[in-house]
């Protein structure tokens, strides 16, 4: 049986509208409601039905991030993963924390915890990277098997069928492995008010990047930030031969 | 000169401080508790809101929803967990109805109706026997009902005609309840009887009847303004065969159990008025940043925050009072105070602010291509059932007077 580790981020809640700090040195997160990233929800859904099946026997729940991580390690502790590890980033630190830093910190945690399967989410719905799975299996020197939408875990190997651009593909690798979760893996639980109580009682183990030797100075400045342009209005032009005209004078032909 | 007695009421004992601790951080709900809403509010989000208006339309009930919602655990909240409970406090009931009657005011009164009237009554009042029977297999989506009230006595339910006639180990009842919710659906209620009409109330006893009882039948489902995917009728019973072993509680005290239930049935409709009051005030503040008139969105308008000032610090004002009265109704012996003060704050907020979410939004507010004639109806019902205002605030001024005097 495969012991699991799932990494779930805190990201602002999907149907709030974003604002940009008058500063523009980053978005407002004051007051505004956060949840776990939804693809991390699929992949703590994935962990627990392997461990409902038998396929994997302790699910870990990681998040990086200021106290308030806690929150999304409590979700999911409540649906049903075993212990969470918080490891704990001051706010400012946080601006600038980057997927290299968050997959050396997920690969020394898997090392430690001798981790047999990485899980988590394809990309957060805050910053969109879409690296932190690839970059913890390359630092590890693991497989990789992002976009999951099937797995199938065999008794040293996986098969997984990955969503891509051109289609379908499956692909067998070996375990241990890091999967990243897409969309269509599985429809996340609701956490029950008995597993939520359960929750209450389940470990939170605390460390600081330092304590995994992990450095995390930051490799980006953020210059700022900004609206997207507001979109112009089209026109409506009564023949071709207008519509030519217009797209020669722009430019464009 | 303070004499000795007022002295002693001015000192606070350890208990009573921490227990005012407990007051002021009702503030903040404890993680716990805001893990529950979290789901709950989901839930009602993805599962209840979208068929909100068709259950209306056709008076449905939400029987996968009620299963799937007892999957969670909220049909069942606070029974222990012996019997197949979540073991949780009033608080958490509460603070789940809301969430619940948010996405759909119909399906809170049903979760509110079996967990506050029937499962905590058992709970409460049952023995092992009767907890086995008529209790562990209601947390499971079961239904059971709560029959009080007759066509003939609502407010004084204490001059109810429905009698109780001893028969060598059985008792035999004869009569009509009226207001059953969820009576076209339940498997088990608790039917109020008296056994001898000139104790008064001192002769009103609880039995546990199974709906399948030989006698017990039911009227049409009434047919009404609001709340239209509970059901509730009228229950004839005639010649209903009850063993003494199915009296919930003593003889006799039917009536006393009937009102300390109603300390906690009163928070859970409170709850349900804050659920479909802010599902209206949400709508009317949406509304208003979006609707355009006189150059500028509606929202910027005094008379329109005027407007929904008053409806939110009304909400807010009751939903204190409901956290209050919730945490007190586990604390005390008896809350009514603070339980009729939850219900009637919170229901006549409640109407207020579907009737001011309807002003808001002006003639689409009175079509039902927008929700808010719905919660306008729905919240109508919690002026109504529980105890009417009026009863709510003869108690309030009763026990206001005798704490004063």
């Amino acid at each position: 049986m495969a012991r699991v580790l799932v990494g779930v981020k805190r990201v602002i809640d999907y149907a709030v509208k974003i604002r940009v700090k008058p500063d523009k040195k980053g978005v407002v997160t004051d007051g505004v409601k956060h949840s776990m990233n939804p693809f991390d929800e699929i992949a703590v859904e994935e962990a627990v039905r392997m461990k409902e099946k038998k396929i994997a026997s302790e699910i870990i729940a990681v998040s990086c991030g200021p106290a308030q991580s806690q929150e999304v390690i409590r979700t999911a502790l409540a649906m049903g993963v075993d212990k969470g590890i918080h490891v704990e980033i001051p706010a400012a630190e946080y601006e600038t924390l980057q997927p290299i830093h968050v997959s050396k910190i997920l690969a020394k945690i898997a090392e430690k915890e001798k981790i047999d399967l990485i899980i988590v989410g394809k990309q957060a719905i805050d910053d969109d990277s879409n690296q932190t799975a690839q970059m913890t299996a390359a630092v590890l020197d693991w497989p990789q098997a992002t976009f999951a939408s099937h797995i199938e875990k065999g008794d040293k190997e996986l098969t997984v069928k990955r969503e891509v651009d051109g289609g379908m593909e499956t692909i067998k690798c070996k375990i241990p492995a890091v999967i990243s979760a897409d969309l269509r893996l599985n429809e996340p639980r609701y956490a029950t008010l008995p597993n939520i109580m359960k929750a209450k009682k389940k470990p939170i183990a605390k460390m600081t990047p330092k304590d995994l030797g992990v450095d995390i100075s930051p490799r980006i400045e953020i210059v700022s930030v900004e609206d997207p342009p507001v979109r112009q209005p089209g026109v409506i032009l009564p023949d071709v031969d207008a519509l030519v005209g217009k797209l020669k004078e722009g430019g464009h032909i | 000169m303070m004499s000795v007695r007022t002295l002693s009421k001015c000192i606070v004992t350890a208990t009573q401080r921490k227990r005012c601790l407990r007051y002021f951080s009702l503030h903040r709900l404890p993680e716990g508790h805001l893990a529950l809403q979290a789901v709950a509010k989901r839930f009602a989000a993805d599962k209840l809101k979208p068929i909100a208006a068709e259950l209306d339309r056709e008076h449905r009930f939400p029987s996968e929803q009620i299963k799937e919602l007892a999957e969670l655990g909220l049909m069942a909240v606070t029974a222990d967990e012996r019997w197949g409970g979540a073991g949780q406090d009033t608080l958490a009931l509460a603070v789940a109805v809301e969430e619940i009657a948010k996405g759909c005011g119909g399906t809170g009164a049903i979760v509110s109706i079996h967990n506050c009237l029937y499962v905590d009554l058992v709970n409460r009042f049952g023995s092992d026997q009767q907890k086995e029977q008529f209790l562990k297999p209601y947390t499971d989506g079961t239904l059971g009902c709560f029959a009080l009230s007759e066509p003939d006595a609502g407010s004084d339910v204490g001059s109810m005609l429905t009698t109780a006639r001893l028969e060598g180990d059985h008792y035999v009842l004869d009569g009509t309840k009226s207001w059953v919710t969820s009576g076209t659906e339940g498997k088990a209620a608790v039917v109020f009887a008296t056994v001898d009409r000139s104790l008064k109330h001192k002769g009103i006893t609880g039995f546990l009847v199974p709906m399948c009882s030989d006698g017990l039948s039911l009227g049409p489902k009434d047919d009404k303004l609001g709340i239209r995917a509970a059901p509730s009728c009228n229950m004839y019973l005639e010649g209903v065969r009850v063993p003494k072993d199915d009296v919930l509680g003593e003889v006799g005290d039917g009536f006393r159990m009937a009102m300390k239930q109603l300390d906690k049935a009163r928070v859970g409709i409170a709850s349900q008025a804050l659920g479909i009051g802010q599902a209206a005030l949400e709508l009317a503040v949406g509304y208003a940043s979006q609707r355009k008139a006189f150059g500028k969105s509606i929202n910027q308008m005094q008379a329109v925050k005027m407007r929904i000032a008053e409806m939110a610090l009304r909400l807010e004002s009751a939903r204190l009072l409901v956290y209050r009265a919730a945490v007190l109704c586990d604390e005390e012996d008896r809350s009514t105070k603070e339980s009729s003060m939850a219900k009637l704050a919170a229901s006549e907020a409640a109407t207020h602010v579907t009737h001011s979410c309807i002003q808001i939004l002006g003639g689409v507010g009175y079509v039902t291509a927008m929700p808010a004639e719905r919660h306008y109806r729905d919240a109508r019902i919690t002026e109504i059932y529980g105890g009417i205002s009026d009863i709510q605030r003869l108690l309030i001024g009763d026990i206001v007077i005798k704490q004063y005097e």
